[in-house]
């Protein structure tokens, strides 16, 4: 089977998309599928398609329009910049998940169900499940506390609550590092 | 050890039951997992991919499961012992790739297969034959709970666990099943079950998963969003799915039998003439015509022949397969071109066929008793 780009070398790239309810097949040699940025369907055309960045190597869209991502450019603990998630679609480490959280959450959101994780949790975790889970309890609380007017008790209620996500970030770090 | 050595022989592994065995041919759930510490291994450098190494491999050897496993860096694996792991869906083609820092680590009884420094820091899979996706899935979930008392994993309250790719976070799971479906390639229903199970979010692909053609009617079935739902979920939906693409896949083979059955015979009858006569062929076509053979065998037109030596000969005439035959066989250590490939294939295709009958059918289309 030959490229169906150059169609002059064999074709050992296969990619097949759903594009408008109908199955659009594309078969390329290597270098054409370079060329096209599609040599790892996963990556970098799923998340060029979703998340609107246009492929890595356009240099006409201007920077400032081009990326959702908003939030710190440069990843503190890995170095990661924005270019670089563009360019590979993956992220450097665990944590650039914090690091570009907020254009994330947009990307995850065309990608998947949600953008809550609901599966499996590590044991450790657990309890910073409960702690969550307790936190938006009293969040509704608050909301009745202030829509009631009872200002005593939604300060209080306050109180709980920065003390609940004292304690989760301190059993997160705590676990990140045992 | 030698791998070779250590896999196991492809008539054994043909030869393991599983339900639903005649569309299914294996199931398999892998989790992506990676250390919080360290970068995930696109953006670590040599020293921090040999570190994960060194801090992971010794955790995984010593899992029950992996008992007289076998472990091994890539790098001290030869291309050939790569490329025959890759045929046996034991290990990825991008791991096969990687050097610094890669490693495998596979139970002895193959169920179970640990990736190093693949495009995470942890593939874990588990594969069992035919339809047994919640059983794979209980088998990897005890062996990961296990691994996670053992290792500090990246993981979120909010992403889940966290994957060095944005289409993997949060469960970290791929499920997927191989299946055989030529009834509906035949029928020329395939495109329309494509985009039904497209529809349900699920991925279909070819026999060596993302980017690969479809080859001998093998179509693979996997989850593609892993964020938002639990395992579970995904499992449930996945069963599903594939048990209706299973029924639609006997329908279609009933409905030939009955509309059709000289066309049937004729594919059948004229694969089982190829394979059994040809001098020279590719690996491409040996596999869409084993796949013919393999049909007619489910339909009963070959009486007394065991399945398995055609589910066999899948996996040995593919590429380094052939090459091993011949370098074990023969000593002939030289690697083969293309063309010498495809000689080799077509006599190893007819030695194997040869005490094998050709199809039997009345004029009426059925098999006879």
């Amino acid at each position: 089977m030959l490229c169906n780009i150059c169609n002059q070398n064999e074709a050992t790239v296969h990619l097949t998309q759903m594009l408008e309810g109908e199955i659009k097949k594309m078969d390329m040699c290597e270098s054409c599928a370079q060329k096209q940025g599609v040599d790892d369907p996963s990556g970098i055309s799923l998340v060029d398609l979703l998340v609107g960045l246009g492929p890595s190597s356009t240099e006409s869209q201007p920077k400032t329009k081009a990326t959702p991502l908003t939030g710190m450019s440069n990843c503190p603990k890995c170095g990661y910049t924005q270019a670089d998630l563009k360019k590979t679609g993956r992220l450097g480490c665990a944590e650039c998940y914090a690091t570009f959280d907020d254009g994330l959450e947009h990307m995850l959101r065309s990608m998947h169900k949600g953008v809550r994780h609901k599966g499996k949790t590590p044991k450790g975790f657990r309890n910073t499940r409960e702690l969550e889970a307790k936190t938006k309890k009293l969040e509704k609380e608050l909301e009745k506390a202030i829509k009631d007017e009872r200002y005593e008790d939604a300060a209080i209620i306050r109180d709980s609550i920065k003390a609940l996500a004292h304690a989760i970030s301190e059993f997160e770090t705590e676990t990140a590092t045992s | 050890m030698n791998l070779n050595d250590f896999l196991i022989p492809t008539q054994d592994i043909c030869r393991r039951p599983g339900p639903f065995d005649r569309v299914v041919l294996t199931s398999r759930v892998r989790l992506a997992r990676n250390l919080q510490e360290l970068p995930f291994p696109g953006k670590a450098n040599k020293q921090e991919r040999q570190q994960l190494l060194q801090t992971v491999q010794p955790v995984i050897e010593t899992m029950p499961v992996m008992k007289e496993g076998f472990s091994e860096e890539i790098a001290k694996l030869t291309d050939l012992d790569r490329q025959i792991l890759v045929e046996r869906h034991l290990i990825s083609r991008e791991l096969a790739k990687k050097t610094q820092g890669a490693a495998m680590v596979l139970s002895v009884d193959e169920t179970f297969c640990v990736m190093i420094n693949e495009e995470d820091h942890l593939r874990m899979q588990a594969i069992l034959p035919g339809l047994q996706i919640k059983e794979a899935w209980k088998a990897i979930d005890k062996l990961d709970t296990m691994v996670e008392t053992k290792l500090p994993i990246a993981f979120s309250s909010q992403f889940g666990y966290l994957t060095a790719c944005p289409t993997n976070v949060g469960t970290g799971i791929r499920v997927s099943a191989m299946l055989h479906l030529p009834g509906l390639v035949i029928a020329e229903h395939m495109q329309q079950t494509i985009t039904a199970v497209n529809k349900l979010g699920l991925a279909v692909r070819g026999l060596y998963g993302e980017g690969t053609e479809a080859l001998g009617n093998v179509f693979q079935i996997s989850n593609q969003m892993t964020l938002g739902e639990s395992e579970l979920e995904i499992i449930e939906r996945l069963n599903k799915v594939v048990l209706q693409v299973i029924e639609n896949e006997e329908n279609a083979r009933a409905k030939l039998l009955e509309t059709k059955p000289e066309m049937l015979f004729n594919q059948i009858g004229r694969a089982y003439g190829i394979l059994t006569n040809s001098h020279i062929i590719s690996s491409k076509e040996a596999k869409n015509l084993l796949s013919l053979l393999r049909l007619g065998l489910d339909l009963g037109y070959f009486p007394d022949v065991d399945p398995a030596v055609v589910d066999e000969l899948f996996i040995v005439t593919e590429p380094a397969h052939i090459q091993y035959e011949a370098k074990n066989k023969d000593g002939e250590a030289l690697k083969k071109t293309p063309e010498e490939r495809d000689i080799r294939r077509a006599s190893l295709l007819r030695e194997s066929l040869e005490k094998m009958p050709g199809p039997v059918m009345d004029a009426s289309g059925s098999p006879k008793d």
